[in-house]
C-alpha cells in the first residue's frame, strides 16, 4: 500500500527514533511512503489558540501539498498531534463551507487550495493494524518479546475526539488496537487503566506541578502493574515521559525508572531487527535493563557531547521553588 | 437567557451576546447552547483541580455575560487538549474546540491575569511563522528564560541529555516555500480581521 506520508516537526530530530524505526518496518509490512513536499507545523496546540483562520490555513496548505500526490488518496501522520490537526482541518472544511472558502481564500495567496474531505487523514497506528493487520504482522515474528510486560499507552489525541463520518478508529475511552498489536508480537500486555490518559502536552512549560503531576500518574501507574516499559505511539508522550521523567522524579523526590519506546521499535525488535538501527539506545531512561529481558543487546550510545560552557556544570540541586 | 446579558446600543439593535460571540468564533456546530450543566466535563478533566472555575462552571458565566471573568480565568490556559470533556459530554457540546476559542479571545482583549501560556503559544508560532518548523530548543530556551530563569539550571540536566542523545537541534530548519506560507498566513488573518 502507498501512503502520504507527514512525519511533523518532532520526528525530524527528538523524536527521530520514531521515524528511523518507522522506516525501518515499512518495507517488511509492504507499506511504501512518500513524504509530503515541503510540508510545515501543523501548528501544535499553539496556533489554534491565538489565531483560528491562520491555523487551520497553516494546516490546509499541508493537505494542498500532500493532495498533489496523486498516486494515493491517505495521508498518515505517525505524531497524534498532527494526525488530529490534520484530521480536524479535513473535517471541518467539509462540514463548513464558510471556513473552507475563508481557508481557501488564503491558500490562494500561495498559489493553493484544498477541498474538505478529499484525503483520507489516518494515524500510523491505524494504517498498520487494520491495512496491514494483524496476521500478517504475525508471520514476519521472529523473534517474539516473550517475558516482556508492556503497558500500552495512546494518550489523548489519536483516540479522541470523534470527527466527521468515520470518527476514530479505536475506542475513545477504551482503546484496544496497540494492546492487540503487541499481544501478536508477544509481548506480555498489561490490562493499563490509564493508557487512554492524558501525558500533559505542553503544561511542563506552563505549569510544573501540573505537568509533572501527569506524567507521575502514568510512570506510577505503569509501575505498579510491574510493567518493563511502556508502549507509545506519540512523540510529545514519549517525550513527556521518557525526557521529562527525570525531573518529574527530582519534583516529587521519586526514583521511577519506566524506559518508553516507540511501538514500531517494538515491531522492529520482534521482526528480529538490530536495536540500534531502530534507534533504540537514544531515550533517556535506560530501555536497556527491560530490553536484556529479551535478549536484546543495545551498543553503548555514543557520546558525542560538546564541552558544555562552564556556567552549565555542574548542576546544583535547586530548593523547591514555593 | 437572562436579559442582563443583552444590552440595546443607541440605535436599538443589541449588541452580541457574549455567549454568541463565543459560538461564533468557534468552527463547525459547537453545541454550546445545549449545555445543561451535568458537570461531566469537570469531572473528566485532569487538570480541573488547577483551574478557577470547571468547565461546567464557565459554561454557565459565558450564558451569564460574565465576559471579563470568564476571559481573566485560567481555566482555557490549563486545558490540556485531552478531549476526553469532549467525547464524553452528553449533549455534544465541542468543549475543547470552546476553551480554544476563549484562549483567542483572551488574546485579543488582552484579559489574563498569568501571560505565561499566551507567551508560550506566540513564542512557538513566531518560530513557525518565520521558518514553516517548530524549533523546539529555541522555543524552550527563549521561554524559559523569559518565566523562570531559574527553570534553565533544572532543566540543564533533560538539556543536555537530549543533545547527547543527539535529540536536540541546535538550529531551525526553514521550508522552502517560506514566503509562499508567510503569504498564506497573512492573508489568513487579513481574512480574521475582518470577521
Amino acid at each position: 500500500m502507498k501512503y502520504s506520508y507527514f512525519p511533523g516537526c518532532s520526528l525530524e530530530r527528538n523524536a527521530s527514533a520514531y521515524h528511523v524505526s518507522a522506516m525501518a518496518i515499512a518495507e517488511p509490512l509492504g507499506m511504501e511512503f512518500v513524504e509530503v513536499e515541503d510540508w510545515n507545523c501543523c501548528g501544535a496546540t499553539e496556533y489554534v489558540s491565538l489565531n483560528l483562520i491562520a491555523s487551520y490555513a497553516l494546516i490546509a496548505r499541508n493537505l494542498a501539498q500532500a493532495a498533489k500526490e496523486t498516486s494515493t488518496k491517505q495521508l498518515v501522520a505517525p505524531c497524534s498531534a498532527c494526525y488530529l490537526n490534520l484530521k480536524k482541518c479535513n473535517a471541518y472544511m467539509e462540514e463548513s463551507p464558510s471556513l473552507e472558502e475563508k481557508i481557501n481564500l488564503a491558500l490562494a495567496a500561495g498559489g493553493l487550495s484544498y477541498k474538505g474531505g478529499t484525503l483520507k487523514v489516518r494515524h500510523l497506528l491505524d494504517v498498520i493494524v487494520n491495512d496491514v493487520g494483524y496476521e500478517a504482522i504475525a508471520a514476519k515474528v521472529t523473534k517474539p518479546l516473550k517475558g516482556l510486560r508492556v503497558a500500552p499507552y495512546y494518550g489523548c489525541m489519536i483516540v479522541r475526539p470523534k470527527l466527521g463520518k468515520n470518527g476514530t478508529f479505536d475506542n475513545p475511552e477504551y482503546p484496544t488496537t496497540l494492546d492487540k498489536l503487541l499481544k501478536v508480537l508477544g509481548a506480555t500486555v498489561i490490562d493499563f487503566p490509564l493508557k487512554a490518559h492524558c501525558c500533559g502536552g505542553h503544561m511542563t512549560q506552563i505549569s510544573e506541578s501540573t505537568g509533572f503531576e501527569l506524567i507521575r500518574r502514568l510512570i506510577k501507574g505503569a509501575t505498579d502493574y510491574k510493567a518493563d516499559l511502556i508502549v507509545t505511539l506519540c512523540p510529545m508522550c514519549q517525550l513527556n515521559l521518557d525526557a521529562f521523567q527525570g525531573a518529574m522524579n527530582a519534583h516529587f523526590n521519586t526514583t521511577y525508572h519506566m524506559p518508553v519506546l516507540y511501538f514500531t521499535q517494538m515491531i522492529g525488535l520482534a521482526f528480529g531487527m538490530d536495536a540500534a538501527s531502530l534507534g533504540i539506545g537514544t531515550e533517556l531512561v535506560d530501555a536497556r535493563p527491560a530490553l536484556e529481558k529479551i535478549g536484546v543487546e543495545v551498543p553503548e550510545a555514543e557520546i558525542v557531547v560538546k564541552k558544555p560552557p562552564k556556567e552549565a556544570l555542574p548542576m546544583p540541586s535547586m530548593p523547591e521553588e514555593k | 437567557m437572562s436579559s442582563a446579558s443583552v444590552s440595546p446600543t443607541p440605535e436599538g439593535i443589541r449588541q452580541k451576546t457574549f455567549l454568541e460571540e463565543v459560538i461564533e468564533n468557534t468552527p463547525g456546530d459547537c453545541h454550546l447552547l445545549n449545555c445543561i450543566q451535568c458537570g461531566t466535563c469537570g469531572g473528566s478533566c485532569p487538570s480541573g483541580q488547577d483551574m478557577d472555575h470547571t468547565p461546567r462552571a464557565i459554561f454557565a458565566m459565558i450564558s451569564a455575560g460574565l465576559k471579563k471573568e470568564v476571559l481573566k480565568s485560567n481555566t482555557p490556559w490549563y486545558c490540556v487538549s485531552c478531549y476526553y470533556c469532549t467525547v464524553r459530554c452528553p449533549q455534544s457540546v465541542h468543549i475543547t474546540d470552546i476553551m480554544y476559542t476563549l484562549k483567542r479571545l483572551a488574546v485579543k482583549e488582552k484579559v489574563y491575569d498569568d501571560s505565561k501560556a499566551p507567551d508560550f503559544s506566540k513564542t512557538f508560532v513566531d518560530w513557525v511563522e518565520n521558518y514553516g518548523r517548530a524549533f523546539e530548543l529555541g522555543l524552550m530556551s527563549m521561554h524559559l528564560i523569559k518565566h523562570n530563569p531559574f527553570g534553565v539550571f533544572k532543566m540543564a540536566g533533560m538539556g543536555m541529555g537530549m543533545i547527547s542523545k543527539g535529540r536536540m537541534a541546535f538550529t531551525p530548519t526553514r521550508i522552502k516555500g517560506i514566503d509562499s506560507l508567510k503569504a498564506i498566513l497573512n492573508k489568513a488573518k487579513e481574512l480574521e480581521a475582518m470577521a
